[in-house]
């Protein structure tokens, strides 16, 4: 179990390093709330293994309450460009 | 080998291939080109890698109560991961940031400018926006 767990501490460092730089790179605001999405993502997917390497189910309603809000950044920022076209 | 072995070899599995969904994700948001593909790469770790790797915790944490907090989890992504990705992609579309050229067919263009060339005060209550005060 122990070479799974540094795999997939690799593994997520990784995606979230490249997740970073395309924020960082943009272009545009919506190319930012797509990456910033995928980020909660994998971060939702490391508080999980976190989780199941320790057998330690403390962490899980805060996923639940992640998995039910997280998407409220991206639906208002979304709105958001919407609108700024409009006037 | 033992049944706990077994199980957590299974759990490894799932959890890795979760893992490397993400990667996946991250990969091509750096390497594809326009918005939509990389929408389309997100969706990978919101959905199916975050669901490899709840199955991998509820086998290692094999207690009623967790695998029903684990089931609300993957309930509550799989009912909002659509709605932020619908609105990030008419806002994309409507704002012009798609590459059309990118694009093998455009279901939608028809219908938009069908859509725009009603003038604003008969958009009725059907409009998705209504119209800008002049």
């Amino acid at each position: 179990m122990t070479v799974a767990a540094v795999a997939i501490a690799v593994l997520l460092t990784a995606a979230c390093a490249m997740t970073l730089v395309r924020i960082v790179r943009g272009p545009t605001t919506l190319d930012r709330i797509v990456a910033t999405d995928v980020l909660l993502a994998v971060t939702v997917t490391a508080i999980a293994a976190e989780a199941a390497f320790t057998r330690d189910p403390t962490a899980l309603p805060v996923l639940v309450v992640v998995s039910l809000l997280g998407f409220t950044g991206a639906v208002s920022v979304a709105r958001f460009v919407t609108k700024e076209r409009q006037q | 080998m033992t049944l706990q072995g077994v199980l957590d070899a299974v759990a490894a599995v799932c959890m890795v291939t979760g893992a490397l969904l993400s990667l996946a994700a991250g990969v091509a948001l750096l390497r594809f080109p326009d918005l939509l593909s990389r929408m389309h790469a997100a969706a990978k770790p919101q959905v199916l890698g975050l669901l490899l790797m709840l199955t991998g915790c509820a086998i290692r944490i094999a207690t009623v109560v967790d695998v029903t907090t684990m089931v609300l989890i993957a309930f509550f992504q799989l009912a909002t991961a659509p709605v932020a990705a619908h609105m990030v992609g008419r806002a994309a579309y409507r704002d012009g940031q798609t590459r059309s050229d990118l694009l093998l067919t455009d279901e939608l263009a028809p219908h938009l400018e069908r859509f725009e060339e009603r003038p604003a005060e008969k958009r009725g209550r059907f409009a998705a926006d209504p119209p800008a005060a002049e």
